[in-house]
């Protein structure tokens, strides 16, 4: 036991000792322990030197502060450590690979990268756009319906914390089979449906209450996802650049405004930062905080006025690790020392001890800097809101951050020593997985092989959750999730931000997790091809990227050596195909009782269109058209949805052809500007025969396909191939006789081919490799299993 | 009264969130619209000064009790009396989503005998939860509403809507009698059918929200209190609409322009 160390200090609030100088290393790690900071005995070893150097011992105040500080959450030790790699040594992750892309990649478009709460890119007009995708796996596990709300709220304020107004939000979902069997639930994980239930739930009451559209996501389903939900939550803002103030000085007043604080979200960060067990249910419900989304918006209402006007030097918001971070960071990133008063943060109730208030999560809070000559101003903007703000310290010129709770100092720590923790070293390998190409006959009835396809979960129509977001409020959604009455997917959303500009912003995503179970750079590679193709469909380019990691703990070598992988692949294929990255987030330790989530990298993209009246949806338009398909079909099965119908998961995997994808991107581009394009449809899980299907029934006509023009590798000898491979870089375009011409001159040198017309018939027909007819379904009912599917599952 | 003259008072607390897109339509049609926070107009007791109002939709005190009950009540409260010559001097409101939702509760609509102490009606939960989707609404006014009187009986219109709770009903045991009140005053104005103006029959998804008798938006008596719980301000421009890209011409407007269309001409006639 460590309560020994543990001293009261007499004080009528709260406040302990921890007399660590002469402990040795076990008790160090017990300490750790004991106040829930999870840092390790390096870390441990270091707080010790320097309070032996200060010659006193530290309060919990000060060690919580620094646990928080440290956790791999607010710190990204993994990505910002050294790793050896298969005998290579790797100096950060996030430099060498991530931001380094961007610093090859140089674009002159952006305007803040890596920087901030959010990246932010140029758009016009005087006007930039903001965007952030966080993860909020954790919380969503053991809470997902306040999981999923506040992880909104959290990336709503990411958006806040760089002065922009939130208009737009997305959500890329990961959950286990609903289907799962309760038996082979182990104690402590929660069912699949529950969980979905919960976090579609949350994430819609938070963005409709907010009045912020949810306009592009995914949801995928994975075995591993049961013990491991994954939850990404995105917000998309506009800001005027150049009301964009980041000039606080010492001598400013730190304002906390929003929320009262309380006991929801103690230790929300080392709880992220460590794996899910049994008793995380129990233990870690208070790490979940609690969503009010009114008053966010309340607090949106008044931020954007203070902005407008110019009152304040500094935001940022409270998000992992509460004040300690936000009061930290923004001390440091000013070259500041910080005095705070914690006694002076509005409370939703007394007694709580200083370090809970200074670590609390509790939601719809942001931290602002203001000069003293405009804090009266700032605090009637706020007041005329309905929302409170309290002067809780200012910025100090010595870089030493004190805090004092009624005039007792409870802890003073350097701020270099607080943004130093020890380089995290860690180990990664990695070693190709044998895996074998299976060998089957093709099937015979290939029609009935789609509609399973059609009616798979990964596949099936997500109408059931897009309809419960409101896609339409604030009246900008030009191009919406759901196209037209047979509600098909698009594949970007596009919105018109701005009254007296046509241009627009457009939003995709790409998600490919089960390739990874494969290889980690080529799931990696496809994700980007995914997330830029889907973009470019819609007429989308100058594309911006966002990473997010989901991955399992990085203290195990092969799980680092994976994670390794894929950012050698962000690298490649964005410097070669000239999309830099502007934000990230990582999530790592996402382990259950049923092992390591399956390595899920979330890349979205954010494009512009320079006049929405260009942009494309997927829809078959008429009939007699002619279909093209754009890029080339290889045997690359493995990972496919095909295969996994089959249960086999395969060898080779999708890769990108980063050269030709470019060519062919720019190409598809260009059509597009043309006007020639007039349905546009990439291909992804299952396909050209469910890319197909889906313009076919989303439109209301049929086609006919031949897949003998294809344009193919040799070996891809079998119709069941052509029909379901997953290679990269493809669309489907639908064309009028007349543009024919001017297409095919724009296409020339990429692989491209006319494959059919559309047909009014409403049937779907692909000829096979023989000359006869080897598909055939009518296309109404390939859409009805497509929207029930999913759909039946979670209809109560 | 002239165009440019017109002054409507778009009002907002916690929670409302559609105020900006339905300032862009007046102003879209040359009127001024101002958004102004509830405290305000208390502290300046000013409403008066204003053609019209406007309730946009949202989410007010977050829904936490009935839909638009709690800021009903506080509007009562504090500006009841100011709200009460304003509708008696027959200065058109409009209530849109959660503003119809607050016009129920605070009794201003189906106000059959005039403004009423209880709500006759309530906008309850969905029988299929929220939904955000495209409906079709069939104009059935006669002549009265002053925000439709531009729109011919019978026409179909095309608008969005998004709500968890608006499923328009009357106490069962008055459902007769109130609707043929409706009818006799001619307080239905729109009905949820399908693309072709037939009704819904309470059928899903053309009737999204199991409204009774596909009532999607009513006004009263005197027509000059209007709600509804599709949203006009998403439909007003071409390119909100939800098919754009499959039609070669698209009128420059949407459906949803012609409520605001009607209001202000209205105004610009009425001197």
């Amino acid at each position: 036991m460590t309560q020994r160390f543990f001293i009261r200090r007499k004080t009528r609030f709260p406040l302990y000792e921890i007399n660590l100088l002469g402990a040795e290393d076990m008790q160090l790690l017990e300490v750790s322990r004991e106040l829930g900071i999870g840092l390790n005995l390096r870390e441990m070893e270091k707080v010790q030197n320097y309070f032996r150097r200060k010659k006193r011992t530290p309060t919990d105040v000060e060690l919580q502060t620094i646990g928080q500080t440290w956790s791999e959450h607010c710190f990204h030790k993994t990505f910002k450590g050294k790793i050896q790699f298969n005998g290579k040594k790797i100096d950060s992750l996030f430099k060498t690979y991530i931001a380094k892309a961007t610093e090859k990649v140089d674009p002159k478009w952006c305007f803040s990268v890596f920087e901030d709460n959010a990246g932010i890119v140029s758009f016009g007009k005087g006007y930039g756009v903001a965007i952030k995708v966080e993860t909020h796996n954790h919380p969503s596990a053991v809470e997902p319906f306040g999981g999923a709300a506040t992880g909104t709220g959290g990336v709503i304020r990411d958006i806040l914390g760089v002065w922009a107004d939130p208009i737009a939000c997305t959500d890329v979902l990961g959950f286990g089979p609903l289907n799962f069997d309760y038996k082979k639930l182990p104690a402590g994980v929660n069912h699949p449906k529950y969980v979905y239930m919960g976090v579609v739930a949350g994430i819609g009451n938070y963005g409709n209450n907010m009045g912020i559209p949810t306009v592009n996501g995914a949801v995928c389903f994975d075995e591993s996802y049961v013990g491991n939900v994954v939850v990404y939550c995105g917000c998309v803002g506009l800001l005027p650049l150049g009301k964009f103030r980041k000039n606080a000085q010492a001598g400013d007043v730190i304002v906390v405004a929003g929320g009262r604080t309380g006991l929801d979200g103690i230790h929300g960060v080392t709880f992220a930062s460590a794996e899910l067990t049994e008793k995380s249910e129990a233990v870690s419900r208070p790490a979940v905080q609690i969503a009010n989304p009114i008053e966010e918006e309340k607090l949106k209402r008044a931020i954007v006025e203070i902005r407008d006007l110019e009152l304040a030097s500094a935001i940022t918001d409270l998000g992992g690790g509460g004040l300690s971070s936000a009061v930290g960071e923004t001390a440091k990133k000013f070259g500041c020392g910080a005095e705070v008063e914690l006694d002076k943060v509005p409370l939703k109730y007394g007694e709580m001890a200083p370090w809970e208030i200074y670590v609390s999560e509790s939601q719809e809070r942001m931290l602002l800097t203001v000069p003293r000559g405009n804090l009266e101003k700032v605090l009637k903007i706020f007041e005329r809101e309905d929302v409170e703000a309290t002067p809780i310290g200012q910025l100090t010129a010595d870089n030493v951050l004190i805090l004092r709770y009624e005039r007792v100092k409870v802890a003073e720590l350097d701020i270099s020593f607080l943004f130093k923790p020890p380089r995290t070293v860690r180990i990664a390998k990695y070693e190709s997985p044998e895996f074998e190409e299976p060998d089957f006959p093709e099937p015979s009835n290939l029609a009935e092989v789609l509609k399973l396809l059609l009616s798979s979960p990964n596949i099936a129509s997500k109408e059931s959750v897009v309809r419960i977001y409101d896609h339409e409020v604030k009246g900008n959604t030009v191009i919406k999730p759901l196209q037209g009455i047979y509600a098909g997917p698009n594949d970007a959303a596009v919105l018109k931000p701005l009254s007296d500009s046509w241009k627009g912003i457009v939003l995709s995503c790409g998600i490919n997790p089960s390739y990874g179970k494969i290889d980690p750079y080529w799931m990696a590679a496809s994700a980007i091809d995914e997330a830029i193709r889907n973009n470019v469909a819609v007429g989308g380019r100058r594309i911006a990227l966002l990473d997010n990691f989901t991955w399992g703990n990085p203290e195990k070598p092969e799980r680092l050596g994976s994670l390794v992988r894929a950012c050698e692949a962000c690298y490649d294929v964005a410097t070669a195909l000239g999309t830099p990255f502007i934000s990230g987030k990582d999530s790592l330790y996402n382990e259950s009782p049923l092992g390591p989530v399956t390595p899920t990298l979330l890349i979205s993209a954010l494009g512009v269109i320079p006049d929405i009246r260009l942009a494309v949806s997927m829809e078959t338009k008429t009939s007699g058209d002619i279909i093209y398909v754009v890029g080339e079909t290889f045997k690359e099965l493995g990972g496919s949805e095909y295969y996994r119908l089959r249960g086999i998961l395969g060898k080779t995997v999708p890769k990108v052809q980063v050269v030709q994808a470019k060519r062919i991107f720019k190409a598809v581009t260009a059509a597009i500007d043309a006007g020639l394009v007039k349905a546009c449809h990439d291909l992804s899980e299952g396909g050209l025969a469910v890319a197909a299907a889906e313009m076919c029934f989303a439109g209301g006509y049929g086609m006919k396909l031949d897949l003998r023009k294809v344009p193919q590798e040799a070996s891809l000898d079998r119709d069941d191939f052509i029909l379901f491979s997953e290679s990269n870089s493809r669309f489907l375009v639908e064309l009028s006789e007349q543009g024919n011409a001017e297409f095919e001159n724009l296409m020339k040198g990429k692989p491209f081919a006319a494959l059919g017309k559309t047909t009014r018939d409403r049937r779907l027909r692909f000829i096979g490799l023989k000359g006869k007819v080897v598909l055939e379904a009518s296309v109404d009912e390939l859409g009805s299993m497509w929207r029930k599917a999913l759909s039946s599952e979670v209809q109560p | 009264m002239k165009r440019a003259d017109i002054k409507i008072c778009l009002l907002r607390v916690g929670g409302t969130n559609c105020d900006a897109e339905t300032k862009r339509s007046f102003e879209a049609l040359g009127a001024k619209a101002d958004i102004v926070h509830v405290n305000e107009l208390v502290k300046q007791r000013n409403l008066i000064e204003y053609s019209a109002l406007v309730f946009p939709g949202g989410f007010s005190y977050g829904d936490y009790v009935r839909a638009g009950a709690i800021w009903a009540k506080w509007i009562l409260a504090k500006l009841g009396k100011d709200l009460e010559a304003f509708v008696d001097d027959g200065r058109p409101i409009l209530g849109i989503c959660n503003g119809f939702q607050v016009l129920v509760e605070a009794g201003l609509l189906p106000a059959f005998e005039g403004v009423s102490q209880q709500p006759e009606a309530a906008l309850a939960n969905n029988v299929r939860g929220y939904s955000c989707r495209w409906v079709y609404l069939k104009h059935e006014n006669m002549d009265k509403c002053v925000f439709t009187w531009k729109v011919p009986k019978g026409m179909v219109l095309r608008m969005p809507i998004a709500h968890g709770e608006g499923r328009f009903i009357f106490p069962k045991e008055k459902e007769k009698e109130f609707l043929k009140k409706l009818y006799d005053n001619d307080q239905l104005v729109f009905r949820y059918c399908n693309g072709d103006g037939e009704y819904a029959e309470g059928g899903f998804p053309e009737n999204p929200n199991g409204s009774f008798h596909d009532i999607a938006g009513i006004c009263n008596p005197e027509g000059t209190v209007f709600g509804l719980m599709p949203h006009p301000e998403r439909a007003f421009y071409w390119w909100q609409q939800p098919d754009w890209t499959s039609k070669k011409r698209m009128q420059e407007y949407g459906d949803g322009k012609l409520v605001f269309e009607s209001l202000i001409d209205y105004l610009e006639r009425k001197g």
